[in-house]
């Protein structure tokens, strides 16, 4: 009994430096709105002395086959669909590229302020969050809007700033913001069980989701030397290095490998197999 | 004082688990500050020393003990997804909460050791800061009551705010979303059964319904109803309307302990036919708490069935008792088979071999002792022994007959094959089972108890839910109670207090009117003697 409290008493610290080191950017846990408050801010960049990262994102292995949604209960839900719709977790395009995954500046911008943007739309459309993947500024406000008219609820359950879960049982909006940068911030459904959806949260409007054919840009970066990261739910996090100049666009490739599927974000509350991950790597 | 005797095992629990500590904890004696020395002593053996909810008793429990570090609490009165108030946090500890294994704190530990345990709690969660105070939200006054207000509170229940959707038409937690129900932690969590208000964490009147109405349950799928409001969907007193129907659903009392359930006789109406016979509307019921099965390996500390609800009659021949309880499905169900899986993982660390993974049926026993015992002893609780053996009635829900049987210990019970003379009516609807048997009273068989009137008869009860990955020794129990099968009432008893009611007039009209005879002659006589 006391070998297996002692190995809890050392793993349990490690897992919260693991967490803490994993979402560098957040500035120590504020709850309040980061991007509110005090003068509106002016965009720092200059159009003309910009340059671009677009680019796309790679998968290589055989994709998984993903569950068809048994959406049998809500037939409002169902009958907005033409075909069967899969759980999101892994999209695989027809030209073999991956999609859904969140592209942003992970370091490089931390000199400047950006004004916050407008509100982006959120919407549950189907029993299914359109987006699936959505990246946002701290403080930009998300309009959450149920365009289903029956009931969801949408629970965020971030872990660097205070989530919510607030009901819409019939056709409505909810406007919400996040104050701190996180990137992601899980948000879903339970009365849906297979509705979720992933907002990436960051102090500047540069991020990007691959589309229906792996692609994504970043445009309007002021030259200068960037880290990139790729996210994906289920196969994790990868950077590179990349330089912008001024009038070019820096052509960027992530690849996720079929393979990579543990480095997965692992959700709150499940253990991390240590053995597992060292094995792989 | 339901819920306390409902959950004296995960008291038991929490201790065991902090007698683990005391021995490893080293602050606990350096007279550290009160409240984590406090917290330490008794608030680790579930929750983990450093407040991650993954103590030593914590693999027991479902749902797992509270994670302190991101400060989610589902009982404020703050808005969803804000900081409790410091007055929230010491609520809970006070109160515990009554649909889970957090006991109630309030008469166990002193005003200053309560009150430091709030500040130690809130050390573990870098959210809680000094500088900004958690505002509770205003909640005006509750709404009267009538019932056009039930029938508005209905309507948005299941048809505006689909309540329905989790907590299901009746209530009883079985909507159709209620499998697939997780936590904050992603382990597996129960939509409420709002018939049982007295299990409500956080309270069970119409003015805390409304609060969690509000405030939604954080850590939970139950979400906050504020934004609907807000947007105008439904107005506050139609989510005061909601919180008064949620209120009508559990009885307006709860249950009291009761150790006898009442035969109620038959004279001159026909025993109940059928389970839904509406005769059995008019039979007094006793609401009978279950725990899980923990003395016998492997145990099961997870028990879907908390209580039943009995009622028992007879008309001097034949005896039928009708039982019912809530269960969110009728197992097995392929909707549920990824609960039943989670729930068995979860709930199996070190308990003997792995449960039945393949289909498993709801089941009921009713358990009697097999002769009528002289004196207070009865058989042992669990399925009797060699001494004093049990008769039983076995239902399950993938069978249409019931099966008596005997036993000597668990494990051992024998079915009769042939001979029986028990018969069964079930029938499931809204997320409860409802289960009559009827026997007659005196059988020709040897292990038959033969039911007398005018004795309390020992009973015991024990369910299953099949889904919840419950059978064999994973089930709830409960301990002994009384059948009493009321007595015909003789004749005598009708006759003789008449005659004495007849007499007794009949003797004071004979006082009176003698006295007044008496007091006419004598002014007679006064006058008389006037005036001469």
């Amino acid at each position: 009994m006391s070998d297996r409290f002692e190995l809890r008493r050392v793993v349990a610290p490690t897992l919260m430096l693991l967490v803490m080191a994993g979402c560098g950017g957040g500035d120590g846990g504020g709850t309040s709105g980061g991007g509110e408050g005090g003068a509106a801010v002016e965009n720092p960049v200059d159009a003309a002395t910009a340059g671009n990262i677009a680019g796309s994102i790679a998968f290589e292995g055989d994709a998984p086959s993903m569950a068809v949604i048994n959406m049998a209960s809500e037939s409002v839900c169902e009958d907005k669909h033409t075909s069967p719709r899969m759980i999101e977790e892994v999209v695989v395009n027809s030209n073999g590229t991956l999609a859904n995954v969140f592209v942003y500046v992970k370091e490089g911008l931390e000199s400047l302020q950006f004004p916050t943007p407008g509100a982006v739309l959120l919407d549950q459309n189907g029993c299914v969050y359109l987006p699936h993947v959505l990246g946002v500024m701290a403080g930009q406000d998300i309009t959450i809007k149920n365009s289903d008219g029956l009931l969801h609820n949408i629970n965020a359950s971030p872990t660097e700033q205070r989530g919510f879960n607030t009901s819409q049982p019939v056709a409505m909006e909810t406007t919400r913001s996040f104050g701190t940068p996180e990137v992601m911030v899980p948000l879903r459904c339970d009365v849906h069980g297979w509705m979720n959806a992933y907002v990436g949260v960051l102090d500047h409007p540069y991020h990007s989701v691959s589309n229906g054919s792996g692609a994504f840009d970043l445009s309007t970066l002021p030259p200068g030397d960037y880290v990139i990261e790729a996210w994906h739910e289920r196969y994790g996090t990868q950077t590179q290095n990349v330089t912008v100049t001024t009038g070019e666009t820096a052509e960027v490739t992530f690849t996720f490998r079929a393979s990579m599927a543990q480095n997965a974000v692992v959700p709150l509350g499940t253990a991390i197999d240590f053995h597992a991950i060292a094995e792989a790597s | 004082m339901m819920a306390v005797m409902t959950r004296w095992w995960a008291v038991a629990v929490c201790f065991a688990a902090a007698a683990v500590l005391a021995s490893s904890s080293l602050s606990a004696q350096d007279g550290d500050a009160l409240g984590q020395v406090t917290y330490e002593r008794w608030c680790a053996g579930c929750h983990g020393l450093d407040g991650t909810g993954d103590g030593p008793g914590a693999g027991y429990m479902l749902p797992r003990p509270r994670d302190f570090t991101q400060a989610l609490y589902q009982i404020r009165t703050t808005a969803s997804g804000e900081l409790p108030t410091d007055e929230d946090i010491l609520a809970i500890i006070d109160r515990g909460m009554p649909g889970t294994t957090m006991p109630g704190w309030e008469d166990l530990l002193s005003n200053d050791e309560r009150e430091a345990l709030v500040q130690y709690l809130k050390t573990f969660s870098r959210f809680f800061s000094p500088d900004e105070v958690p505002q509770p939200l205003e909640f005006g006054r509750a709404t009267r009551s009538d019932a056009d207000v039930l029938a508005e509170g209905e309507r948005l229940f299941r048809e505006v705010a689909d309540c329905a959707a989790c907590h299901g038409d009746g209530g009883r937690g079985d909507g159709e979303s209620s499998p697939t129900l997780a936590d904050d932690g992603d382990f597996p969590v129960r939509a409420a059964d709002l018939t049982e208000n007295w299990l409500f964490n956080g309270g069970g009147e119409a003015e805390d319904i409304y609060r969690r109405l509000l405030t939604g349950l954080d850590g939970t799928p139950m979400p906050s109803l504020a934004d609907v409001i807000t947007a105008g969907v439904i107005t506050d007193d139609q989510l005061w309307a909601i919180a008064h129907y949620v209120r009508s659903l559990a009885p307006e009392d709860p249950p009291g302990i009761t150790e006898v359930v009442r035969g109620v006789l038959f004279e001159d109406a026909p025993l109940p036919s059928s389970v839904g016979d509406e005769a059995w509307e008019s039979v007094e019921r006793a609401y009978l708490p279950l725990v899980g099965q923990i003395i016998v390996m492997p145990r099961w500390f997870d028990p879907r069935v908390d209580g039943v609800w009995v009622q028992a009659a007879h008309d001097g021949e034949t005896v039928a008792v009708r039982v019912s309880w809530s269960d969110p499905n009728n197992s097995p169900d392929p909707e549920w088979a990824d609960w039943k899986s989670q729930v068995i993982s979860l709930m199996q660390p070190k308990e003997g071999d792995p449960p039945d993974e393949g289909p498993t049926p709801d089941q009921l026993v009713v358990q009697f002792p097999m002769q009528m015992p002289e004196g207070m002893e009865r058989p042992f609780f669990l399925r009797g022994d060699n001494r004093r053996p049990v008769y039983l009635w076995q239902w399950q829900s993938d069978r249409d007959d019931a099966l008596e049987g005997e036993a000597r210990g668990l494990g051992t019970e024998a079915f009769q094959s042939e001979g029986q003379d028990l018969t069964v009516d079930a029938s499931y609807a809204d997320g409860q089972w409802q289960v009559m048997f009827t026997r007659p009273l005196v059988t020709e068989d040897e292990g038959d108890l033969d039911f007398v009137t005018g004795e309390a008869i020992p009973m015991a009860l024990f369910a299953w839910d099949g889904d919840n990955g419950e059978s064999g020794t994973r089930g709830a129990v409960s301990s002994w109670y009384f059948l009493f099968l009321e007595d015909a009432t003789p004749a005598t008893v009708y006759v003789a207090p008449t005659l004495a009611m007849m007499l007794t007039a009949a003797l004071g009209f004979l006082v009176v009117s003698r006295a007044q005879k008496r007091e006419r002659e004598g002014g007679r006589v006064e006058r008389e003697t006037a005036n001469s």
